[in-house]
């Protein structure tokens, strides 16, 4: 029983959590390791790239709510999140076209797009607090819970209860079905073939014939996709703050190095290493412990190795391991 | 004589804004032949592909194809226009499989390639059998049919193929000498530049020794074979 | 016109800038006081050593440092560790055994390191690696946990950190400077040598790191209650407007005390700061010039060929790295001295990070001179987009009615438009003039 009940609390506070988190990260590093593989670059640009297409998407849910449109027991945000995602796509390659497109025809070298990528970075982080202002914003409406911690205790009598959000619920299922998408899009279109060559070789695409600006707006479109979903979600299962947004690109580029960057599959993986490694490193395991260890060796403090405030040190900390150790990631990568 | 499928004409020039490398230099090959540019190192051999293929910039002279003039077209363009260039290195997509890489060399097409692909596996039956398979994880000599393969699925007029043999061994040289021979049988021209100057005049029914980026000596793979000077010099006697 | 007496233009132009805003407060975006002229000067100044310790790593080396932040913080922390006095009974009651805790886990990693020298590679090393670590990890934290409650308790409405060492604050400027190379030194040892972007992230983190123990280790740093009366270098004006001979000087000028004994103490500091500034530009100039800058160059533009010549190209990009990184640091010093308190609540990246980066690029990379002209002009900028966005929006907005909600919003979101504004004179000088205001020779 006492077991059963560690079991219990371990998905509560870590699983679940971690999971939750680790879909949302995965979504934030597959956009990441898409320009990274197509335009060679790291764009510091995607945080706030997320920050826009969630407050797109606040902002339809807020119309769609004052209309009386709701999705009930869902998120109204689910309804607004295809407009957010295509008044995302339109800001995205129109920054592109505007921007962009000179330095790939300059073929300026990835350090300059870098750096053109933290312009926009600014601007798009001002152009959502010029509409949204810096504060916190919660859009989540419907169910709270697809299970209540009072429900699961009624329903298995044990002490410990578990506890679903429906937006986490909600965040891994879009997940699988984004990703899912996405790497058929990837393995078995034609355009999704021509951008994979395209990031394996550049050169001998174009001697295929593949127009590389295509190539190159379709992984916008992909992108402004991927971050807007990334982005409501996170928002949805925490809330919104633009601050927040663009504090994620540190987990966000660990991910996607972790798993190698340029690489979709490595990026999954690596947002699960990070998002779980957070979690764990900085839950207090006190209760599990006490639940599995004897009275007498039951811990006096929290046994928590982190405090919270830490969780950005624990992607750092993978971070700098894997590029002392493996630069080019778990799966392997383009980029040494 | 009468004008040559594909002619690189008197070409001048050299890459972007640089000095000339390639000084009224002339290429040309037929449907059913093997041209082959051979001379010793920094002779200007693959320039002078390239220069063909339009990745260099030809100040003067002129590159046709089957009578029309091509100077001016990227080398996009003259994939379009029925050319097939397998360049030296990098001519593979390495994380894609044997089954894409032929894909993505079919790119431009917009009909049906599946016969054109079974051609491709019937040309080379060891490409059937790993389609799967990442084309990174093949072996050299693999890898370069791949290469060819991909070349070959645009259903060219003409193929050039930049020192196809560079870096395999001896036996696997053999084998692809082979099969090039096959693709021409099949009446499609091809013009390739080699390392492996005795091989591959040897299989040439033209032969053109550059040196220096003039032409020094032309003529059949048996002439130049048979030719004192071009032995002392470049095959070693 | 020679580019020499161009370039002289644009300093006398920011130079008349900051005149008109000490005189007039025509246009409405000019304040018309002397005191806010040298409050913006005073931040300039700063702005531009810090924007000389990154023009030292993008425009020498074209190393790409995000983390300006954590360096500038980690020589605020500098201030308070040097000139603050030492908390009584901190050391006493749990600084020993912090101190203890620290060396420890400095000791783990390095013996960690010692065990990964000295071991085959294998598993039997990696569990030991691991078990080494994991141990390291609970003894550090069984040490320190004490120590900092200890320290924390005491007096925490107004301590509860462990102080400093009581010298004088000038030589904490320095010390920051050392801080910041050290964090430098770990970063550069990690992520120079491989791809450009891979140092951008890094630095990125570090930043956030040092950031986050600044604002948590409350027995350093106090945390979010911010360490306050800092020691300064110059008088305060409290004791000037109490001084007879100074009042009777300043209304001989025709100024009252209060506003006499503000400018005063600001032009104290501005003095301060030209000295450094002028030090550090002048090692730059001869940085720039010496073989060693001229190596640093030619690696920059051609990494491939200097490698080849043998020129170990990661250890002379550490070298810079940590030097542009140390500069930094002692800038950060000096902020907080002016401040004379450090508040780890208020850095920001875009503000600490991002706007040195406009400074360097607008500036002229690769060019000290631009850096320095870049950190004076658009941190006046900076401060002046502020009132031009509200008077911008004043004037679309002036059609609406008073009461209409579009109009409060903008005024109010208004202030946004200062990083917007920086985004597009980031983008515009990288498309249309990427060698800046004053280019590199």
């Amino acid at each position: 029983m006492d077991f059963l009940n560690a079991l219990v609390a371990l998905t509560n506070f870590v699983l679940v959590p971690g999971i939750a988190y680790g879909s949302q990260l995965a979504l934030g590093a597959l956009g990441v390791t898409l320009i990274y593989g197509i335009l060679r670059f790291s764009n510091f640009a995607h945080g706030d790239t997320m920050a826009f297409g969630t407050m797109m998407t606040i902002l339809f849910t807020w119309w769609f709510q004052s209309m009386g449109i709701t999705a009930g027991p869902l998120p109204t945000a689910l309804l607004a999140l295809p407009f957010g995602i295509a008044v995302t796509m339109g800001l995205v390659v129109g920054t592109d076209r505007a921007v962009f497109r000179f330095y790939r025809q300059q073929k300026a070298k990835p350090v300059v797009f870098v750096m053109v990528s933290l312009g926009v970075m600014f601007i798009m982080n001002g152009l959502v607090r010029f509409i949204i202002g810096p504060g916190d914003q919660q859009f989540a409406d419907g169910e709270r819970f697809i299970v209540s911690a009072r429900t699961f205790k009624s329903l298995t009598g044990l002490d410990e209860g578990l506890a679903i959000k429906t937006s986490q619920g909600i965040t891994v299922v879009t997940a699988v079905i984004v990703v899912a998408a996405l790497f058929w899009f990837l393995n078995k279109t034609r355009t999704g073939k021509s951008m994979r060559a395209y990031s394996d070789n550049e050169d001998l695409a174009l001697l295929s014939g593949i127009n590389p600006e295509r190539v190159v707006t379709y992984t916008w479109l992909i992108v402004a996709a991927l971050a807007t979903i990334a982005g409501t979600l996170y928002g949805l299962d925490k809330s919104f703050k633009p601050f927040t947004y663009f504090q994620l690109l540190l987990p966000i580029f660990a991910a996607a190095i972790v798993g190698g960057l340029g690489n979709p599959l490595g990026a999954i993986a690596g947002g699960f290493v990070i998002a779980m490694s957070e979690v764990m490193v900085t839950y207090a395991w006190k209760k599990v412990a006490e639940y599995v260890l004897p009275d007498s060796l039951a811990p006096s403090g929290l046994v928590q190795l982190m405090s919270t405030d830490y969780k950005f040190a624990v992607s750092f900390a993978i971070l700098i391991v894997v590029l002392l150790f493996k630069p080019t990631g778990i799966f392997k990568g383009k980029a040494v | 004589m009468s004008e040559p499928f594909l002619i690189g004409d008197a070409m001048t020039g050299g890459y972007g804004k640089g000095p000339d490398i390639l000084h009224d230099c002339t290429i040309a090959v037929n449907p059913g032949e093997i041209a082959v540019i051979v001379g010793p190192n920094g002779a200007g051999k693959s320039t002078a592909m390239k220069a063909v293929f339009g990745m260099l910039n030809v100040r003067s002279g002129s590159v046709r194809l089957d009578g029309e003039d091509i100077t001016n077209l990227s080398p996009q363009d003259r994939v379009v226009k029925g050319m097939g260039f397998v360049p030296q290195t990098s001519n593979i997509f390495t994380s894609m499989t044997v089954e894409e890489n032929l894909e993505m060399g079919a790119f431009i097409r917009t009909d049906d390639f599946s016969d054109t692909m079974e051609q491709v596996y019937h040309l080379f039956p060891i490409l059937k059998e790993k389609r799967r398979q990442a084309a990174g994880e093949l072996s050299g000599g693999q890898r370069q049919q791949v290469a060819v393969g991909r070349a070959l699925m645009t259903k060219p007029k003409v193929l050039m193929l930049d020192e196809p043999t560079a870096g395999v061994s001896p036996i696997v040289m053999d084998e692809l000498f082979d099969r090039i021979i096959e693709v021409a049988r099949t009446g499609l021209p091809i013009l390739m530049v080699e390392q492996n100057a005795k091989q591959a005049l040897e299989i040439a029914d033209k032969g053109y020794v550059l040196v220096q980026g003039r032409n020094a000596h032309t003529g059949t793979g048996k002439e130049l074979l048979a030719d004192d000077e071009v032995r002392q010099s470049f095959l070693g006697g | 016109m020679t580019d020499t007496v161009k370039h002289i233009l644009l300093f006398v132009a920011v130079g008349v800038l900051l005149v008109l805003e000490g005189t007039t407060t025509a246009l409405g975006v000019f304040s018309g006081s002397w005191n806010s002229s040298l409050t913006i000067l005073n931040m300039g100044l700063i702005s531009a050593i810090m924007a000389l310790g990154v023009n030292l790593q993008w425009g020498f080396a074209g190393l790409f440092n995000v983390g300006i932040m954590g360096f500038t913080a980690l020589g605020g922390l500098a201030v308070v560790l040097t000139s603050m006095p030492a908390t009584p009974g901190a050391w006493s009651a749990g600084g020993g055994s912090i101190l203890l805790a620290l060396v420890l886990g400095a000791a783990t990693i390095g013996a960690v390191i010692l065990l990964r020298q000295k071991m085959a590679a294998g598993r039997l090393r990696s569990l030991a690696t691991l078990a080494l670590l994991i141990v390291g990890f609970f003894v550090y934290r069984a040490i320190l946990d004490p120590g900092v409650d200890a320290v924390e308790s005491i007096n925490p409405a107004l301590e509860g950190n462990i102080g400093g060492l009581g010298l004088p604050v000038l030589l904490a400027w320095p010390v920051g400077g050392l801080l910041a190379a050290g964090a430098a030194w770990i970063i550069g040892k990690t992520a120079l040598g491989l791809r450009s972007d891979y140092l951008a992230i890094a630095t990125l983190g570090i930043a956030e790191i040092i950031l986050s123990v600044l604002k948590n280790e409350d027995w350093l740093s106090r945390g979010v209650k911010n360490v306050v009366g800092l020691p300064r270098p110059v008088p305060y004006e409290v004791d000037l407007q109490n001084d007879a001979a100074f009042v009777e000087k300043a209304a001989s000028w025709g100024l009252d005390a209060l506003t006499a004994s503000t400018i005063y103490v600001k032009l104290g500091y501005t003095c301060l700061f030209t000295l450094v500034l002028l030090a550090l530009l002048w090692m730059a100039q001869m940085a720039l010039k010496s073989p060693w800058g001229r190596m640093m160059r030619a690696i920059r533009d051609n990494e491939t060929a200097a490698n080849a010549m043998g020129k170990n190209v990661t250890r002379r990009h550490l070298q810079i790295f940590i030097l542009g990184s140390a500069i930094c640091g002692v800038a950060g010093a000096m902020m907080t001295t002016l401040d004379s308190q450090l508040t780890p609540g208020t850095y920001n990246p875009l503000r600490f990070t991002f706007l040195i980066w406009v400074m360097v690029i607008v500036g002229g990379s690769g060019n000290n001179f631009g850096a320095v002209l870049g950190g004076l002009l658009v941190w006046f900028l900076w401060i002046k987009v502020e009132p031009l966005g509200v008077m911008l929006i004043e004037v679309i907005t002036a059609g609406m009615s008073a009461d209409s909600p579009l109009r409060a919003h903008l005024l109010e979101s208004a202030a946004h438009m200062r990083l917007f504004t920086m985004g597009l004179m980031l983008l515009l000088v990288l498309r249309f003039s990427p060698r800046g205001l004053i280019p590199e020779k």
